[in-house]
C-alpha cells in the first residue's frame, strides 16, 4: 500500500470524492433497475459517466500528484474521452430504441407488409 | 494520522461491485436488446472506475493505461452494437 | 480572435494530448509529437469537409462553467428522482424544441451538452433542422426546459459559432 504518507487534508478530500463518486455510480446503475422504460433508463448511467467518474478521477489525480511530488493529470485524458464519447453512445441507443419501437408498431398495424425475409 | 483513504477505497470498491451487479441483472433480464447494450455500457464504465480505484490503492500508474484502454474499447463496442441495432449493419458501404 | 485557423487549433490540441499521454517534456518525445501531429492534421484535413470557426473564447469558457455547474446540479436532481417514489420516476417523455442554431459544429456541441447533462438526452433533429427532439426524465414543466436549452446553451453557442 502506498497510500500511507499523504497529508490529512488530501486524505479527507480524496476519501470524500471517492465515496461521493462511487455512491453516484451506484445510484446511476440502480436507476437501470428502478426506472420503468428504456428511454428513462438511459438517464441512469449518465450519473456515473459524468460526476461519478469525475470524482474518482479527481481523487486519482490528487493522490497520484501527492505521491509523485508533482502535478500528474493524465486522468484529464479519460475525462475528455468519456465526455466526448458517452453522448454518442446514449444518442445511438435512444435512436435505436425509437427506431425499433416504430418498426414494432408498424409491424403490429400492418403485419402483411413484413417483406424483410 | 487518520487513514481514511483505505476505508474509502474499500467502500468504493463494494459500491462499484453492487453497481455492476445491478447492470448485470439488467443485462440478463433486459426486455429489449437496447437495454442490454445500455447495461453493457454501464458495466464497462463501472469497471473502469474500479480499475482507477485499484490504481489509487496500489499507487501504480499502469492502472491508468488500463482504464484508458477500457474506455476506448468499451466505447467502440457499445457504439458498434447500438449502430447494429439501429441499421442492422455496423459499417455501411 | 476572429476566425482562428482551426487546423492550428486542432494540431495544438493533438500535440497537447500526445505530451499528456506520455507525461513527459523529453526533447525526443516533443519532436516526435510535433512531427506526428502535423502529419495527422495534414492527412485528415481532406476528411473534414467544413472548418469550424469558433470565436469568442470568453463566451466558450463561460459556457464551460455553466455546463459543469448544470451537470453537478442535475446529477443530484436525477439521483433524487431515481431514489424517489414511483410517481416521480414515471414522469419522463419526449418534447420538441424549436431551434435557431444552424452551424453543424455548434449543433454537435449542443448534442454533447444536452446528453452529458443528466436528465436530458438528445433524440434527434428534424430534417430541416428547425425542431429538436429531446427526451427528458423529469417532464413537468416543458416551458422551463425550452427556456433552459435556448437561453443557457443555444444562445452562447450561436455567439461562439456563428
Amino acid at each position: 500500500m502506498s497510500v500511507e504518507n499523504i497529508p490529512a487534508w488530501a486524505d479527507l478530500l480524496a476519501s470524500s470524492l471517492l465515496v461521493l463518486g462511487s455512491v453516484l455510480a451506484l445510484i446511476g446503475s440502480a436507476g437501470l433497475l428502478r426506472l420503468p422504460d428504456l428511454f428513462s433508463r438511459i438517464h441512469g448511467p449518465t450519473l456515473g459517466n459524468t460526476l461519478g467518474l469525475g470524482c474518482v478521477l479527481l481523487a486519482s489525480i490528487l493522490i497520484a500528484s501527492i505521491s509523485a511530488g508533482r502535478l500528474v493529470f493524465q486522468e484529464i485524458l479519460i475525462t475528455l474521452f468519456v465526455v466526448a464519447t458517452s453522448p454518442l453512445t446514449a444518442m445511438l441507443i435512444i435512436r435505436a430504441g425509437m427506431y425499433r419501437e416504430r418498426v414494432d408498431r408498424g409491424k403490429k398495424a400492418t403485419p402483411q407488409q413484413d417483406t424483410m425475409h | 494520522m487518520t487513514a481514511l483513504l483505505p476505508w474509502a477505497i474499500s467502500f468504493a470498491l463494494i459500491a462499484f461491485a453492487f453497481a455492476m451487479i445491478c447492470a448485470a441483472i439488467r443485462l440478463l433480464r433486459g426486455p429489449a436488446a437496447e437495454d442490454r447494450v445500455l447495461a453493457l455500457d454501464t458495466l464497462y464504465v463501472n469497471s473502469m472506475m474500479t480499475v482507477l480505484t485499484l490504481g489509487i490503492q496500489y499507487g501504480a500508474r499502469l492502472y491508468f493505461d488500463i482504464a484508458l484502454l477500457i474506455a476506448l474499447f468499451g466505447f467502440v463496442g457499445s457504439a458498434a452494437m447500438a449502430k447494429f441495432l439501429l441499421r442492422g449493419e455496423v459499417i455501411e458501404p | 480572435m476572429k476566425g482562428w485557423p482551426s487546423l492550428t487549433l486542432f494540431t495544438a490540441s493533438l500535440y497537447g494530448f500526445w505530451l499528456l499521454l506520455n507525461d513527459t517534456f523529453a526533447p525526443g518525445q516533443m519532436v516526435l509529437g510535433l512531427v506526428l501531429t502535423i502529419a495527422v492534421a495534414l492527412g485528415t484535413a481532406a476528411m473534414r469537409p467544413l472548418r469550424a470557426r469558433p470565436h469568442h473564447l470568453f463566451a466558450a469558457i463561460r459556457l464551460l462553467f455553466v455546463v459543469v455547474g448544470d451537470i453537478i446540479r442535475s446529477n443530484f436532481a436525477v439521483a433524487g428522482i431515481i431514489l424517489g417514489s414511483v410517481k416521480r420516476r414515471s414522469n419522463s417523455g419526449f418534447m420538441k424544441i424549436p431551434m435557431d442554431l444552424r452551424d453543424p459544429y455548434g449543433l454537435a456541441v449542443l448534442a454533447c451538452i444536452i446528453t452529458a447533462v443528466p436528465g436530458t438526452v438528445w433524440a434527434g433533429l428534424s430534417a430541416d433542422g428547425r425542431a429538436l427532439t429531446i427526451h427528458v426524465l423529469d417532464l413537468q414543466d416543458e416551458e422551463a426546459w425550452v427556456r433552459t436549452i435556448k437561453y443557457r446553451y443555444e444562445r452562447p453557442l450561436m455567439e461562439i459559432f456563428e
